[in-house]
């Protein structure tokens, strides 16, 4: 049985598609914005907190690391309301995707806060830095290009992630596809064409950490490839 | 008839617990051959396959793992090949593992010192010799640490699946959600019982990966 592939119908509503993928846009950045935010501040306090904050600080990673954000959206969709905080759809996807990049990216920065010794603070300190210089030049700086690719391939991976948030039908690029498929019933075609603007995204975002990490860095620094987020071994960077 | 969330309801998220678990063995598997293959043709191969495989990498890693099984959900099915749900999902979770695991084992097998390999050929060892008795056995304590923790990463990953109607842990869920309308309590124990699957295994990793990075300093 051949089947003949037949874009046409998928294509006349491109305009669709590319609005779902400007709302994909728009969740990544506001959750990344709002994600790393979070991750930084839990990461200082895990690395510098008493120790009461530092065990809420790891039950917060340890809880959204170890479940699928799938589940953390549906509990915080459908299991709040219950609760009595009603959210919309769209509200409880930057929520949730934010907190859960948060718990992540706690670990990288957790790891990049630990990759500069104290040694090396106060070597800057007798140089004659001031606080502020030495939190920028060696601190900041040293501590990104450490944890560099591994955040990026994270940031990727949160990107992609945000696919899921179709399931509570948050409106992004997966949703406008699921439209689109079950009008036209042209499935293979539409989500080929949905994959292919994720990939253009993913590639652009990869393009634009790359460029970020030279004018951060003045070198070349590789943006990370989504595996990368896996190979680092947080808090065990000093060794 | 409205039920309500008692100990029936745990045995039946406790059944999808089983699919969820046995979906996640079965991916590792399949994608651990494959990902051994390609992480050895990737890094070892004849230049067109070392593209051949970077550019698969570059693609699944770029894509959605929900807009993977979508493809493979309904995309086969216009070939005249009926694909069950759990078909489609174990294809596409392979193909997903495949490509994370190819990406993270190359990196082990190309973090191995260049000097090993020498050493292996002042040996006069073969090609496979090199590999079976030098190479690999290094980069495989490299790799424990990360391939424990993208195990994780597997067992969450299933439960997309449910989004395409395969009956695991995250679908029994909602399907529970449906008859006893208690989401909060539902979707509490699914979210529990990920965490007892995956908690052990995040722990076993960052004990491995602890372990690698003290064996670094004694060398």
């Amino acid at each position: 049985m051949a089947y003949e592939m037949t874009f046409g119908p998928v294509l006349n509503r491109l305009p669709e598609l590319l609005h779902g993928a400007v709302d994909t846009l728009a969740l990544s950045g506001q959750s990344i914005a709002i994600g790393l935010s979070i991750g930084l501040a839990v990461a200082l306090v895990r690395v510098n907190g008493p120790r009461w904050a530092k065990l809420l600080g790891s039950i917060y990673v340890e809880a959204f690391r170890n479940t699928p954000l799938l589940v953390q959206l549906f509990l915080l969709f459908f299991g709040l309301p219950y609760a009595g905080l009603r959210l919309s759809a769209n509200h409880a996807a930057v929520i949730a995707v934010s907190v859960n990049l948060g718990a992540y990216s706690t670990e990288i920065f957790r790891a990049g806060l630990m990759a500069v010794p104290k040694t090396q603070i106060e070597a800057g300190l007798a140089l004659g830095l001031s606080r502020l210089q030495v939190m920028r030049y060696v601190v900041i700086v040293p501590a990104l290009r450490v944890i560099y690719p591994a955040l990026t391939g994270q940031l990727t991976l949160t990107v992609l992630g945000t696919s899921l948030v179709s399931a509570i039908s948050a409106t992004d690029l997966t949703l406008a596809g699921s439209m689109i498929e079950s009008q036209t019933f042209r499935s293979l075609e539409t989500f080929l064409i949905v994959a292919a603007l994720y990939i253009t995204m993913a590639f652009a975002f990869r393009l634009l950490y790359w460029a970020i990490g030279l004018w951060l860095f003045h070198r070349r620094v590789p943006a990370g490839d989504a595996s990368k987020s896996m190979m680092l071994a947080p808090g065990k960077a000093e060794a | 008839m409205i039920q309500s969330f008692g100990w029936q309801s745990v045995q039946f998220l406790l059944q999808g617990l089983l699919w969820t678990v046995g979906l996640s063995v079965m991916t590792f598997i399949s994608g651990g051959i494959f990902g051994l293959i390609f992480a050895i043709g990737r890094s070892l191969g004849p230049s067109w396959v070392k593209a051949t495989i970077a550019g698969y990498i570059q693609l699944v890693q770029a894509t959605p793992l929900l807009i993977l099984l979508f493809l493979f959900f309904y995309g086969l099915s216009f070939f005249g090949l009926y694909f069950p749900p759990f078909a489609a999902a174990a294809i596409a979770l392979t193909v997903y593992a495949t490509a994370f695991l190819a990406d993270i084992w190359r990196g082990c097998i190309e973090a191995i010192p260049r000097t090993q390999w020498e050493a292996a050929d002042a040996l006069a060892l073969s090609g496979i010799q090199k590999l079976r008795y030098v190479i690999l056995p290094q980069a495989l304590r490299i790799a424990s640490g990360p391939t424990v923790g993208f195990m994780v990463q597997i067992v969450k990953n299933t439960s997309v699946t449910a989004l395409i109607g395969f009956v695991e842990l995250t679908r029994a869920g909602q399907l529970l959600n449906n008859m006893t309308f208690q989401p909060f309590h539902v979707f509490l124990t699914v979210a529990a019982m990920y965490f007892l699957v995956c908690f052990p295994l995040s722990w076993w990793s960052e004990q491995l990966k602890e372990k690698k990075s003290a064996g670094r300093v004694a060398n």
